[in-house]
């Protein structure tokens, strides 16, 4: 085995070496992998602290911000892994820049986001302290098979954790990883409260006129946390049933809410009682959006917010999140390999809350390679598409020029992609974190 | 026209259990495009363990997961005969990649069990190794239908039982030879996803033309603006598989 400080050395050398030729990349992780196959593990595990993994479909990146905030709130150094580079090597890389030269990485703690195969791939080499299981939905399907398929993958995840795992209460798929937890860990949920449940309807019961979620939701615990009430930017958390003040946050719209739910629960199991309730939610309410997920650029004066959807119930929630704040409308919806290849999905989706009324007048601009796709979607829900034009720099250009006002896009990640880098052209658009 | 001027009724099997890939697409592509050629529908739903519908005039069911599938197996055979009665009765129906399956013989999983169907089709469907993924095109009688599949179930036609189309692009019934979906009388079964209706209306509207001849004895039918369909199977098949 090589020295970790040869590990340290030589991955830093890598790094150096490309960042000459331009361009990040996950080569020099790779080459550490190979070289090295235990530093993930022996880095790692040295954290007094250990590793959290947030993993589920939707919201790991804005969860994983806020559990980094308030880990670093309560006095704790965090090591995270930067957006994007959510595979082993990708970790492995960032470790590199981490590590002292005696290869000891300098954290209390480590807070990983990383997606359903690669969690599995992870835990095989490094067992996270704590977990936390966002929800299992439909994403991207073609590469992932199955949502039966995605929900073992995170049952191995739940079974390698040592510590405590949290679960989201409302998705039945997550709610049966409880079976996963024996007596000797520790077990908490995030939920909601009933009047809000019926904004999330669940990939299963979205269709039926049948209400069929009658496996039983267990009754709060004092360590999970429910997201009790949500008035615009303001909501209320509950620690089991007792309601904490309600908060101001900057991020947008009820999944994000409920995401802080999710990040409040994991940061109370890790920090225990060490930390004051009224510390964690005063830092809530400094978290920002992260890229992508309701971030706003300033066009000569008007805000033009750009929401990621990915998949069909992040795309249900983002529109009923903005149903009352009415917006000139865009979409742009990309096939390329990171968007998944299926249009299917646009028909799980329901559009009605962007038909014409007299505040809004339907979606003035859809784009990307599958704009046509999506404009017959908006036909069979009778939603008027003012103009479909695929080449997303040219309707971009369109629509800024023809609308004015409140602007919203919803995009596909690699159409995200193209409209912030032709945003940045001419105004200021924050970097990709 | 007769006299009959009750709506059709439209039934879409286990919503709950067989909805998958943007399946509904395909019961809200029936339920628009019959109200633009001028008919009223009704939709009416038919979950595991109730009483059968009675007066249906098209059938329309999805793709399942394997735990979807195994809740509706038992139900299936028990309203068998209902389907195969309104299947000799030339009532149109759609099953996409799950039912579709159930609607020949058997599926044999990977595991060796079988699970029985209910024969509509003379086909059988074996578990395969690997999942069969991506963007298909295939040469049908109502034109190119374009469409996704993603699928693990290795179907085989009998030599008697004709294919819906012919593998232009994509894997289709097995990924050998050529062959996707199957048709009896008014029957079609496919494995395309997509939706598949909304960017094949040929197929959509043979489907409700179908009906309404079974049910009014004349079809009327009247222009709709396809041009967002025309484009989008357009970009369709040029996409990488």
């Amino acid at each position: 085995m090589l020295h970790p400080k040869h590990t340290r050395t030589i991955g830093k050398t890598l790094k150096k070496v490309l960042a000459r030729r331009g361009g990040g990349s996950a080569l020099p992780g790779l080459v550490v992998e190979k070289l090295d196959p235990a530093f993930l593990q022996r880095t790692l595990s040295q954290l007094p602290k250990g590793v959290v993994v947030v993993s589920g479909t939707n919201g790991k990146t804005t969860t994983t911000k806020m559990i980094v905030q308030l880990l670093r709130a309560s006095g704790l150094t965090v090591f995270t892994n930067p957006t994007g580079s959510n595979f082993t090597r990708g970790i492995a890389a960032s470790l590199i820049d981490a590590i002292d030269e005696e290869g000891n990485l300098q954290a209390d703690v480590a807070v990983l986001e990383l997606d359903e195969a690669h969690a599995v791939h992870f835990v095989r080499q490094v067992k996270p302290r704590y977990s936390l299981i966002l929800n299992v939905l439909r994403d991207q399907l073609d590469r992932f098979g199955e949502i039966d398929h995605t929900a073992k993958l995170l049952a191995t995840v739940v079974d390698a954790t040592s510590h405590g795992i949290v679960l989201n209460r409302e998705d039945p798929l997550v709610r049966e990883l409880a079976d996963h937890v024996n007596k000797h860990k520790e077990l908490q949920y995030f939920g909601l409260s009933r009047e809000l449940t019926t904004l999330f309807p669940s990939d299963q019961n979205m269709r039926s006129q049948h209400n069929l979620d009658a496996i039983p939701v267990p009754h709060p615990h004092r360590n999970d946390v429910i997201l009790e009430t949500v008035e615009g930017q303001q909501a209320t958390f509950a620690w089991g049933t007792k309601s904490q003040p309600p908060i101001e946050l900057k991020v947008d719209g009820v999944y994000n809410m409920f995401n802080a739910a999710a990040a409040l629960t994991l940061v109370r199991m890790v920090c225990g009682d060490e930390v004051e309730s009224s510390v964690l939610l005063q830092e809530l309410t400094q978290v920002r959006p992260a890229f992508g997920r309701g971030e706003a650029v300033d066009i000569d004066g008007d805000p033009l917010e750009i929401v990621l959807v990915k998949n069909p119930s992040g795309f249900r929630l983002a529109l009923a999140s903005y149903a009352e704040r009415p917006a000139e409308v865009m979409i742009a919806i990309n096939d390329n390999y990171a968007d998944g290849r299926d249009m299917s999905w646009l028909w799980d989706v329901e559009f009605d809350s962007l038909r014409s009324t007299s505040t809004a007048a339907g979606v003035a601009m859809v784009s990307g390679i599958r704009g046509y796709d999506m404009a017959l979607r908006l036909q069979y829900d009778d939603v008027t598409v003012s103009q479909v034009e695929t080449s997303i720099p040219e309707a971009l250009a369109k629509f800024l020029r023809r609308t004015k006002g409140i602007r919203r896009i919803y995009c596909t990640y690699t159409a995200m992609l193209v409209i912030r880098r032709e945003l940045a052209k001419n105004y200021t658009v924050e970097a990709i974190e | 026209m007769s006299a009959d001027r009750n709506p059709l009724r439209i039934l879409h099997l286990y919503p709950k259990e067989m909805n998958i890939y943007g399946d509904w697409g395909n019961v809200l592509t029936i339920l628009k495009r019959a109200g633009w050629h001028g008919l009223e529908t009704e939709l009416v739903e038919h979950h595991p363990g109730k009483p059968f519908p009675k007066d249906i005039d098209m059938v329309i069911g999805g793709g399942g997961q394997d735990s979807g599938q195994s809740l509706v197996q038992d139900d299936l055979v028990a309203i068998g005969e209902e389907l195969h009665k309104l299947a000799d009765d030339n009532v149109p129906m759609l099953v996409i990649c799950g039912l579709y399956q159930m609607f020949g013989r058997f599926f044999k999983t990977v595991d060796g069990v079988t699970i029985p169907g209910i024969g509509i089709f003379a086909l059988e469907t074996h578990g395969g190794p690997k999942r069969l993924i991506g963007n298909i095109v295939t040469q049908s009688p109502f034109g190119d239908l374009v469409g996704y599949e993603n699928h693990s179930g290795l179907t085989t036609l009998d030599e008697s039982q004709p294919a819906l189309g012919r593998i232009i692009k994509g894997d289709g019934n097995n990924g050998e030879d050529k062959t996707e979906g199957a048709i009896y009388k008014c029957v079609f079964g496919t494995y395309l996803h997509g939706s598949l209706l909304p960017k094949n209306p040929s197929l959509a509207d043979a489907l409700i033309e179908a009906a309404a001849i079974r049910r009014y004895g004349i079809f009327e039918p009247q222009i709709i603006d396809d041009h967002f369909a025309r484009e989008a199977r357009t970009i369709a098949k040029r996409r990488p598989r």
